[in-house]
């Protein structure tokens, strides 16, 4: 019963590491970037969170109104008036201009809060528990945030492929050229990927930061993980993303049910090893 | 018409060099202990960005997770001192060696990933070596361990023996590093790597075995930044997992000193290196700003001179210290002006 509680509780913070794949996996797929940045961003939401609940006094899920609007204007004037001159043919200057982001908002924070690590409070809901059996019991927030994973999967999968804002994502994303022919603006479609990652973020850094303790040198681990949760899940498929998440939580619930020290590690092993037999991951898309 | 590699700079360079290697192999008689711990810092960053540069500048392989290499080097020389009692000098270059071979295994898996995930990939490799090296108990686990004072006090007669030693084994070593890079990138693989640089594609098709030339700088540049985590931890006397594979320290600093010296040229890295010590002696009091501006500085760099100090001197002046190609030189008599020169 002790195991089967840290599968279960491993599945669930699997979504949490598929909010982190989800926005890594969107911009990849609509410009073949990589944002080192990205962890960095999750706790910069992170903070912006404590911020605003302090303000407004408001709870850390009534703050996503704010925080999430606000991540995809960064999101957006980011990648309009930075990303995109970084676009090309060459893999450094992205790779590097996102990199020297990372280590921005890193310092920028350090600066800002102090190395002291934080949490959100979201009071009562923080312990409630679903009794299962007797044993077993599902904590309501990690099951919140499993849940928001899925609608926010099957959101993004809805607008990539029954909206006409999708059909310009993934048209930018086969041909960036041609799709200048047809009167869409890819400089514009590129903000908007980015907008909707960074929203993305503003969820998962929400959760991030009511689940446990925060502090601004986090977010390369978060990048990390978002990262394996894509490969696991395979490269291109946004549900995938959700199928490496729950394998990473899973292996390192497992890992950690060992023994302490063995949580990181086993998770990185988990997606050695599917480097290792399947490197295109469980689920890649099938490419035409 | 002659077809040379050198011109007048690069002649005049290496006279240079000689002076320069000349002047810092005599420092012991010239600077204080606290100028040579210095210097033999500058020597162990040099060899550290001339690897990345050897990667992400001409072999396309952009690494974020040297540091595994560095921890390695570290760990390797504790361990083969401690345990196998070797001397310090020759545990350096083994731990050269155990760095080289374990950049095999590391190069199948993180080899399947491409591009920009293949930098991440190399990034969760080195924290799987960090987290390995925690559970290692006879090396302190989390903590890490001292060099023992045995140890030490038997590499050399004298403390100011063991100093100049690792002096001079700093600079023999960042001599070493350049020296194969520059004979790597003039032998034949070095030409092979332009021919990828330029067109991967036509470059395979013409009989260029990629994978291969890829494999064997990845396993250099793994041997050598192994020697300068081994030279770095020896100078430190004390090693952690954190210390010893900090992303921070021995991939972004190594980063920026090849963004700001210029990527893709072999002296960039060397005028990083010094412009980064010079910034850091005068503004590392300002702590997290300090690093803030450096991010700064690397991406207004990446936008704005993409190819660094280095690539500007070259574009500007023509200024080419370390010529990697051969130019073909044409004799006054055949033509009125000089053509530009052809690289080859």
């Amino acid at each position: 019963m002790d195991w089967l509680n840290s599968i279960v509780q491993g599945v669930l913070v699997g979504g949490l590491y598929a909010m982190f794949a989800a926005g890594l996996s969107l911009i990849f797929g609509v410009m073949r970037l990589v944002n080192i940045a990205h962890g960095d961003f999750v706790v910069l939401a992170a903070y912006l969170a404590l911020v605003v609940t302090q303000a407004l006094g408001i709870g850390p899920l009534a703050s996503l109104l704010v925080i999430a609007p606000l991540m995809a204007l960064i999101g957006y004037g980011l990648q309009r008036w930075l990303l995109n001159r970084t676009l090309g043919d060459d893999l450094l200057p992205p790779l590097l201009v996102t990199f020297g982001l990372s280590v921005i908002i890193q310092n920028g924070l350090l600066e800002v809060f102090s190395p002291d690590s934080r949490k959100l409070q979201a009071g009562a809901i923080e312990t409630a528990t679903i009794p299962l059996s007797p044993d077993l019991s599902i904590g309501v927030l990690p099951l919140l945030q499993f849940l928001v994973a899925v609608a926010m999967i099957g959101g993004l999968q809805a607008l990539f492929y029954r909206t006409s804002w999708g059909r310009a994502l993934r048209a930018t994303s086969d041909d960036q050229s041609t799709v200048q022919l047809v009167g869409v603006d890819n400089r514009h479609v590129f903000g908007l990927a980015m907008g909707l990652s960074l929203a993305v973020v503003a969820v998962a850094g929400v959760f991030l930061a009511v689940r446990a303790n925060f502090d601004p040198s986090m977010g390369p681990a978060r990048l990390i993980f978002g990262f394996e949760a894509v490969i696991i899940g395979g490269l291109g498929n946004l549900w995938g993303t959700l199928a490496g998440g729950v394998v990473l939580g899973v292996a390192q619930a497992i890992g950690s049910k060992v023994d302490p020290g063995w949580q990181l590690l086993a998770g990185h092993l988990a997606f050695l090893i599917v480097l290792a037999v399947r490197p295109e991951g469980f689920f890649p898309r099938v490419q035409a | 018409m002659t077809i040379t590699r050198g011109a007048r700079a690069s002649r005049l360079t290496a006279y240079a060099a000689l002076v320069i290697v000349a002047a810092l192999a005599s420092a012991p008689l010239w600077a204080g202990p606290s100028n040579l711990n210095l210097l033999t810092q500058v020597f162990a960053y040099v060899a550290l960005a001339t690897m990345w540069n050897l990667l992400a500048g001409f072999s396309g392989l952009v690494s974020v997770g040297q540091q595994a290499y560095v921890g390695i080097g570290g760990y390797a020389l504790f361990a083969l001192t401690m345990f196998g009692g070797l001397h310090p000098l020759v545990a350096l270059v083994m731990a050269g060696v155990i760095g080289g071979l374990l950049a095999l295994p590391v190069a199948a898996l993180v080899f399947r990933l491409r591009g920009a995930y293949f930098a991440i990939g190399s990034w969760v490799a080195a924290e799987v070596f960090r987290l390995l090296a925690s559970q290692i108990t006879a090396l302190g686990g989390g903590s890490g361990t001292s060099l023992p004072a045995r140890i030490v006090v038997d590499m050399a007669a004298g403390r100011q023996a063991r100093e100049f030693m690792i002096y001079w084994t700093g600079l023999a070593l960042v001599l070493v590093v350049i020296g194969l890079a520059i004979a790597l990138l003039r032998s034949r693989w070095g030409l092979a790597l332009r021919a990828i640089h330029h067109n991967e594609l036509a470059a395979r098709s013409n009989g260029v075995e990629v994978t291969r030339i890829k494999l064997l700088v990845y396993v250099v540049a793994g041997f050598c930044t192994a020697m300068a985590g081994a030279l770095i931890f020896l100078q430190k006397l004390r090693i952690s997992p954190d210390a010893a594979f900090s992303v921070n320290d021995w991939t972004a600093f190594v980063i920026f000193m090849a963004v700001i010296g210029g990527i893709g040229r072999v002296e960039g890295p060397i005028i990083g290196a010094i412009v980064f010590f010079v910034l850091r002696q005068s503004l590392s009091d300002l702590g997290s700003l300090y690093l803030m501006m450096l991010g700064l500085v690397a991406i207004v760099i990446m936008l704005r001179a993409p190819r660094g100090v280095a690539g500007w001197l070259h574009d500007r002046f023509g200024f080419e210290p370390i010529p990697l190609e051969r130019r073909v030189t044409y004799s006054s008599t055949m033509h009125e002006s000089k053509p530009e020169p052809q690289h080859v």
